[in-house]
């Protein structure tokens, strides 16, 4: 097969879920005939479903959700293909049908090549059963024959780190030995398609650096990749191409940075809402590609503050802050006019914060009053704002990732000015 | 050390997935898939006896006791006859082994999918190879009392007749037999949870309703077409046939009737299997 030869090619798909809804009052008003009347129809309902052979759905109400709508795309062989979009947007519903675990509603799905899927880390771990004879079943539950998992096993379990635990069941393992022996078994699969579904994230520090290490082989062994991942640096590092899904739709299709530019714009992490006599009446911080973003959504300023500033803490969740910005220290913006009712944003161009949770705290004022202020009022979690695919644990060196450079100098010349100017 | 696998030589399969489409490779699929079958098996065997010692006695106590407690409640009390001169225990154990075999593989493959709820939602296989596997315990546990049975007919002094070579057949029967129930209901249980009640209440009335603890041959003459519907009667009928040799009568046209009935069951149950199959992941 030619390296721009069709692999995977995705017509027109659309599945759709039944979903029931439950219409009894739950302040207590519901009265005996209501709940007569309710239950004698869903029951009704039910017992029709059953004549049709259809399923059974609880509740009185039901609806059809479509999880995926219409959904088109093509992938080439040797194609590294990022899935990304929010949460619910229909991107394991996708991987579920093009690793035929469940059949698509609408629409055609055309596969050409053995496809090996990881929608799972330890799928069919039986925690009985040894750690050696687990690598042999989940091996042979995706698909290895038992002669490929015997030439790899020392790999796997050096891999793994778990050589003296070999025989010991699983279930005396720790979390992390599970998913580490779990991806190693996974890491091994010889499929010329490889599905992959947001299981990069586990494990610590020095593993992931491990599973990502091991995924850039993967992509650069000419092997056809599909991922789905929240973490916009390992796209960015690894992927070729990208699509983005929103409930259901496929709204973009490209290469992998235009893709991610797309996804980023306004990446809501967390709000807040005000009630109607607060100045302020929303709090939000999104995240756009590395920046981070503050914004304030208020009312009725007028007069109430000389010199308006909005200023800002980013905290730990143990509420050590980190960084924080307040625009009248550094004598910026003093002088522009605040609009009587609108939205102010500060952009912080480098937070360069690792993954991980945050808070932040508000303040809306100036040096002589206080009109808003509000400790710990959102808090979020931030992933792909360093760009760095391997981070460091942020409980040993700190939530902020610097910008280094390194060099070398020789003895007599370690004197000399140091050039800091260059890139 | 990247190592460059493809572009790779062999031109490979093209697979449509399309809503009711049932592909062509799905027999071709499971025979890829063998192995899968082999470690599913292998694994419920080896669950199950890693409590090594309880459960191989286990294995071996059930039959004992059962054919202890049928020839006190049929021989002594009910005073059932026996299958011409063959001790009373020996015909118990002959109907009791294919009967406990059945019952087991029936049962262990009607709860097999919904127990791999996770593997069905997350990995790809033809679904066929999970009611299959379960059973494989079942014969497991039909080994070792064939050991008993050995064990009885030397106690007995009973030397059994050419015909014991022909037991494979019957054996292979009591899988057919289990297996085509145990799909259909499966299968249907993954979509009315109600299914699972079905089988222990069917298996307690097939035991009474099957030659376990009585002969054939008691059975009245105008009853015997119907009663043969049941297809564990023809299996019964010939383990006791195969094991006690010239001691036991077998009515071969009741034989062909649970024949005709097992492959009906079994055609029924696969047919109802594929057809539901694609929806198992969403219901489960």
């Amino acid at each position: 097969m030619s390296k721009s030869e069709m692999v995977i090619s995705v017509e027109n798909v659309s599945k759709r879920y039944l979903v029931g809804h439950i219409l009894a009052r739950r302040d207590g008003h519901d009265t005996l005939r209501d709940a007569i009347v309710r239950n004698a129809r869903n029951f009704t309902r039910k017992a029709i479903d059953v004549v049709h052979g259809r399923q059974i759905v609880e509740g009185d109400a039901v609806e059809d959700f479509w999880a995926l709508k219409d959904v088109s795309f093509e992938i080439d062989c040797g194609d590294v293909l990022g899935i990304v979009g929010p949460n619910g947007a229909g991107k394991s519903t996708l991987l579920k049908i093009l690793s035929r675990i469940t059949e698509p509603t609408k629409g055609r799905v055309t596969i050409r090549g053995r496809v090996a899927s990881l929608l799972e880390v330890g799928t069919g771990f039986h925690p009985e059963l040894s750690g050696r004879e687990n690598v042999f079943l989940n091996g042979a539950i995706l698909g290895m024959t038992r002669a490929e998992i015997r030439t790899h096993f020392d790999e796997i379990v050096a891999f793994a780190g778990v050589e003296r635990f070999l025989d010991t069941p699983v279930k005396r393992y720790s979390t992390g030995m599970q998913v580490r022996l779990a991806f190693a078994v996974a890491a091994h699969l010889r499929s010329e398609i490889l599905i992959v579904d947001e299981i990069l994230a586990v494990g610590d520090g020095e593993f992931q650096k491990k599973c990502l290490g091991k995924m850039g082989d993967v992509a650069r062994s000419g092997r056809t990749v599909l991922l789905v991942s929240h973490n916009l640096g390992s796209l960015r590092a690894l992927c070729s191409r990208g699509i983005l899904l929103s409930e259901g739709r496929l709204i973009t299709a490209g290469g992998i940075n235009d893709v991610l530019k797309a996804y980023s714009t306004k990446n809501q992490l967390s709000s807040r809402i005000y009630p109607e006599d607060s100045v302020v009446r929303r709090v939000a911080v999104y995240q756009v590609m590395d920046k981070i973003i503050l914004e304030m959504e208020y009312a009725e300023l007028r007069g109430k503050l000389t010199i308006p500033g909005f200023s800002f803490v980013i905290h730990e969740t143990d509420g050590r802050p980190i960084l924080g910005h307040n625009p009248m220290l550094e004598r910026r913006n003093l002088d522009t006019p605040w609009p009587n009712e609108g939205v102010v944003r500060a952009i912080v161009l480098s937070p360069q914060l690792l993954d991980g949770v945050y808070t932040v705290s508000v303040f809306l004022g100036d040096p002589y009053t206080t009109i808003f202020r509000d400790p710990n009022c959102l808090t979020f979690s931030i992933s792909g704002a360093a760009d760095s695919i391997y981070q460091l644990p942020p409980e040993q060196v700190g939530s902020v990732y610097p910008e280094c450079r390194y060099e070398f100098a020789s003895l007599e010349a370690k004197d000399d000015v140091v050039d800091i100017a260059s890139n | 050390m990247t190592e460059r696998v493809f572009p790779s030589p062999v031109r490979p399969v093209q697979i449509i997935l399309e809503p009711g489409r049932t592909e062509k490779t799905y027999w071709r699929d499971l025979w890829r898939y063998r192995e899968l079958f082999q470690v599913l098996a292998w694994r419920d065997v080896a669950v199950r006896y890693k409590q090594t010692i309880i459960g191989v006695i286990w294995a071996v106590l059930r039959p004992v006791l059962t054919m202890l407690i049928f020839t006190i409640i049929f021989a002594r009390l009910a005073k059932l006859p026996s299958e011409g001169s063959a001790p009373y225990p020996l015909m118990v154990l002959a109907g009791m082994l294919p009967w406990t075999f059945f019952s087991t593989a029936l049962s262990d493959a009607s709860n097999s999918l919904i127990g791999s709820a996770g593997l069905i939602s997350k990995i790809y296989f033809p679904r066929l190879i999970i009611p299959t596997a379960t059973i494989v315990v079942a014969f497991v546990d039909l080994a070792i009392s064939f050991g008993i049975l050995g064990f009885m007919m030397i106690w007995y002094q009973f030397l059994p007749s050419w015909r014991i070579l022909l037991l494979p057949f019957f054996v292979s029967l009591a899988f057919l037999a289990s297996l085509g129930p145990g799909l259909w209901v499966t299968a249907l249980n993954v979509k009315y949870r109600d299914f699972r009640y079905v089988i222990p209440f069917a298996l307690q009335l097939g035991l009474y309703i099957s030659p376990v603890g009585f002969s054939s041959s008691i059975v009245p003459a105008k009853w015997r077409l119907l009663y043969a519907l049941n297809p564990m009667v023809g299996v019964i009928d010939g383990f006791r046939w195969c094991i006690l040799g010239g001691n036991a009568h077998i009515y071969w046209t009741a034989l062909g009737i649970s024949l005709t009935a097992t492959a009906f069951s079994l055609w029924v149950g696969i047919r109802q299997f594929r057809k539901m199959e694609k929806t198992f992941a969403d219901l489960i």
